[in-house]
């Protein structure tokens, strides 16, 4: 079995997987059967200055969800924890006590000023806690009241605040980021700027999940009203992992640790994310959904995946996808596939048929006994109907070898790379003649 | 208890009373919302879907199941009453293993088709438990048109007649109405008066009266409709039952299968229905199957249905027979009766056992038997009809006969199969043809 152990900016864990900041942190109880249940490690709920903050007395919780109720993504209004400050700080110091071997990071977010920083720092580390992680990522109530996403929307002052943290503190500092932004790399090299040890990214995404259309109110519903909330749970996952991407492969960032964040639910999340740059993961709505019992599925699933590719070491999987994370302008528009439907496979659903005909390139015919097939001098090769088809495997994309003919355009397939930069169409590449 | 399943000859109350209440509860419980989004998600939404095709009335199905995914089962329902008046009952009834669910494309993936069926059911059950009826009439258009036979066909047909604006009356000769569907299907199908509510919840249309107690023939004459109407539908079942045809057929005991099923139906309790001790059925279709599962359901000790070809050839379906199978009847194929014995009333009956080709192997099988149930196969009976086919009403695409101003579908007339679903699409169709027809539209 694969050794997971794991060194995050010389946090260490014996797996990669932690819990996000987030309600399963919130309390000893909750950390204790965390790790109980295998999680390497745990960034604790955001703490705040007192007098603590309050929560809703109403649901907090929003969700969306796919057939037999799978939840798909999951939107909440809570704040950061509620109990008093040294309530949290005392119990973060017995958990560390008893678990040596598990990461314990604590996440904080007070006022956009030096002092709360300098008098929290201090407590925090006399927890014995292995790092801090900077919330500037809460996108709903912390940000109405200028903390949360309001500083991690303004690079300058992430790059303060990070500042004053390690001008204040001995333990690594994380940078928690939001994804409620542009170009999630201008808030990334804030933080290296500011002299983060890593950012973790993505917080959660200002969402509605629906609206009550009997009341004319959103989900979740106080009152009668409802406020925007975080959205998180597999729906982010493609957002987060661009975004963790987007960091990873610009070159004065490549050595920036990254831990990701957004919708990990099963191990294979997890590889991917770590594939793409991210050195650990952190998780929250799976275990909100399933219970912390799915952290065993995550160590056995990365271990044989491990195992089959020959890794011996987390390190091996990390950012071994960003070398192939390009942009558009680089594809290599020589290369030329079609789509292929296994008619062995094919059940005559029919679906590929009405995507294409109705949506797409009229690249797929339908006899009267129904059978599908590619008429290969319309297929643009845009992969819908693999998308659409039912069947895993049943329709696929099979690239043309050099030489052969395109049916849709008449010209050889050519066996060089060619990118738009060159290509005759792009007006810029002739100017550059 | 004075009877139970050992006590000899045909008598009633062989089981607990409470027994029979499950016993002959519903075949295929409704299925609650809950279960209903998970079965609707399993449809693909095929293109040109091939279940539609399958289905004798061509309902819209993968747009009913949208719609009850979607969280709208009364559109549903509306999506599929548009085409079958009568989809309520279908859902119920009809072989959907050899229709739409055979079509579907997920049987043939992973042999589960989606339940087209019972979310059928879900749809039509949640619009008609409020008692909505989504259709209303268009203006009169002053035609009477006349029906005979209150089934699937006759009030199919009335029902589009009456929406269309056209004043029907349907006569029936029992005194209620529903045809086959109030007294051909086995009870379990048809739990808790489904087919009298669907009756009621079908006239809510306005337009249609019916006559009970009126049978083509003795109280009516088809001169008389064509003189009194403009137009005629005739929507009769089969009146008649093929017999044995072998030495001893006559004893008492043996008995039309249509017949117990229909006096189950009507039974206020089914414990008062006497059931032999040893029943035999003869034949191989889903009226044989609806009997001899029913006579085990009433506490007969042994039944056996016996079958003159092989499993194959059954037009019941393969659901129908595992379901018997299940129910503890015993299934004999390729035997043909030779003879029944007994002194008076049946006492035991003769087989002979047939090769692929009908031919006698020589060998024969004799089974105890105090009641005999023949289902084989029914006949239209009937004088001063139209041109008949086959036995049959003969009748066009638009099921026009041979008569001009009558139109004729279901059982008695040629072509389909004998089945509720394929009796509502001909019901329908003709009132089109027949509205068509009256509006001067008529190709």
């Amino acid at each position: 079995m694969a050794d997971l152990k794991s060194d995050f900016v010389g946090i260490k864990s014996p797996n990669p997987f932690w819990l996000a900041s987030a309600p399963p942190t919130d309390k000893e109880y909750n950390v204790r059967r965390a790790f109980e249940a295998g999680w390497g490690g745990v960034v604790w709920k955001t703490l705040g200055l007192d007098p603590h903050v309050v929560n809703v007395n109403g649901p907090r919780y929003g969700a969306i969800w796919g057939a037999d109720r799978r939840l798909l993504g999951l939107n909440n209004i809570e704040l950061i924890t509620d109990r008093p400050l040294q309530t949290n700080l005392d119990e973060i110091k017995v958990v560390k006590r008893d678990y040596p071997d598990r990461a314990m990071v604590v996440s904080l977010m007070v006022p956009c000023e030096e002092e709360p920083w300098k008098f929290i720092l201090p407590k925090v580390e006399d927890t014995g806690a292995d790092g801090v992680e900077l919330n500037f990522g809460c996108p709903h109530g912390m940000s109405e009241r200028g903390m949360g996403s309001a500083v991690g929307q303004v690079p300058q002052y992430i790059e303060m605040v990070t500042r004053w943290v390690k001008a204040n503190t001995r333990m690594p500092v994380i940078v928690k980021l939001t994804p409620n932004i542009t170009d999630i790399k201008k808030p990334a090299e804030a933080a290296m700027r500011g002299g983060a040890d890593a950012v973790s990214l993505i917080n959660t995404i200002n969402s509605i999940t629906s609206v009550d259309l009997d009341l004319f109110a959103p989900e979740p519903t106080i009152d009668g009203k409802g406020a925007h909330g975080g959205y998180c749970g597999p729906a982010v996952k493609p957002i987060a992992l661009n975004m963790v991407a987007e960091i990873a492969r610009t070159p004065e960032m490549a050595h920036l640790p990254i831990s990701g964040i957004g919708g990990i639910t099963t191990w294979r999340d997890a590889a991917e994310f770590m594939a793409l740059g991210a050195r650990n993961v952190q998780v929250c709505t799976a275990a909100m959904t399933y219970g912390f019992k799915i952290v065993q599925e995550m160590i056995s699933g990365l271990s044989e995946y491990m195992d089959e590719k020959g890794m011996t070491s987390v390190d091996n999987l990390v950012r071994r996808a960003v070398p192939n994370v390009t942009d558009w302008q680089h594809l290599n528009l020589n290369y030329v596939a079609k789509a292929k439907i296994n008619q062995d496979l094919c059940i005559s659903c029919g679906r590929c048929f009405a995507a294409c005909e109705d949506t797409s390139h009229q690249a797929i015919s339908m006899s009267e006994d129904r059978v599908f097939e590619v008429i290969d001098a319309e297929c643009v090769a845009c992969n819908l109907c693999v998308n659409v088809c039912p069947v895993e495997d049943c329709i696929t994309m099979e690239a043309m070898a050099p030489g052969l003919v395109d049916p849709r355009t008449g010209k050889v397939v050519e066996p060089d790379y060619a990118n738009w930069t060159t290509h005759p169409n792009n007006p810029a590449a002739k100017a550059a003649e | 208890m004075p009877n139970d399943s050992f006590t000899p000859g045909v008598v009633p109350g062989r089981l607990e009373p409470e027994t029979y209440q499950e016993q002959f509860s519903d075949l295929h419980p409704p299925l609650d919302a809950h279960e209903a989004l998970v079965a609707a998600d399993r449809c693909y939404f095929c293109h040109d879907a091939p279940c539609i095709t399958a289905c004798p009335t061509e309902i819209d199905i993968p747009l009913f199941i949208r719609q009850i995914a979607t969280g709208t089962p009364d559109a549903a329902a509306k999506t599929i009453l548009t085409q079958n008046i009568m989809g309520g009952m279908c859902a119920r009834v009809c072989p959907t293993e050899e229709l739409c669910e055979q079509a579907c494309v997920r049987e043939l993936a992973e042999g589960k088709p989606v339940l087209i069926g019972q979310l059928q059911r879900y749809a039509t059950d949640h619009l008609q438990q409020q008692d909505i009826h989504p259709f209303s009439r268009a203006p009169s258009t002053g035609q009477k048109v006349a029906v005979v036979g209150a089934g699937p066909a006759g009030l199919s047909c009335a029902h589009r007649l009456a929406m269309l604006g056209h004043d029907v009356v349907v006569y029936d000769a029992r005194p209620k109405a529903g045809g086959l569907n109030e007294y051909g299907i086995a009870t379990y199908k048809t739990t808790d008066g489904f087919a009298q509510a669907e009756v009621d919840w079908l006239l809510k249309i306005g337009g249609i009266e019916i006559h009970y107690g009126k049978a083509l023939g003795p109280d009516l004459s088809l001169d008389a409709l064509r003189d009194g109407f403009d137009a005629v539908f005739l929507g009769m079942g089969l009146g008649g039952v093929n017999a044995l045809g072998v030495a001893g057929d006559g004893k008492e005991g043996v008995l039309d299968a249509v017949n117990f099923i229909a006096d189950l139906r009507q039974a206020s309790d089914v414990a008062s229905v006497p059931v032999g001790r040893d029943v035999v059925v003869i034949g191989g279709g889903m009226t044989a199957v609806d009997a001899a599962v029913q006579a085990k359901l009433l506490g007969a000790l042994n039944v056996t249905l016996v079958y003159r070809r092989g499993r194959d050839r059954m037009n019941a379906s393969v659901f129908e027979q595992d379901l018997a199978a299940a129910k503890g009847v015993r299934i004999v194929t390729h035997a043909v009766p030779t003879a029944v014995l007994g002194n008076g009333a049946v006492r035991e009956i003769e087989f002979a056992y047939v090769d692929a080709a009908m031919q006698p192997t020589g060998q024969t099988l004799r089974l105890a038997a105090d009641q005999v149930f023949k289902a084989i196969g029914q006949t239209f009976a009937g004088d001063g009809m139209p041109a008949l086919e086959n036995g049959k009403i003969k009748v066009d695409a638009a099921g026009r006969t041979a008569l001009e101003g009558v139109w004729a579908g279901g059982d008695c007339a040629s072509g389909g199969d004998d089945l509720t679903v394929t009796a509502v699409a001909e019901g329908r169709d003709a009132a089109l043809d027949i509205h068509a027809h009256l509006t001067g539209k008529a190709g």
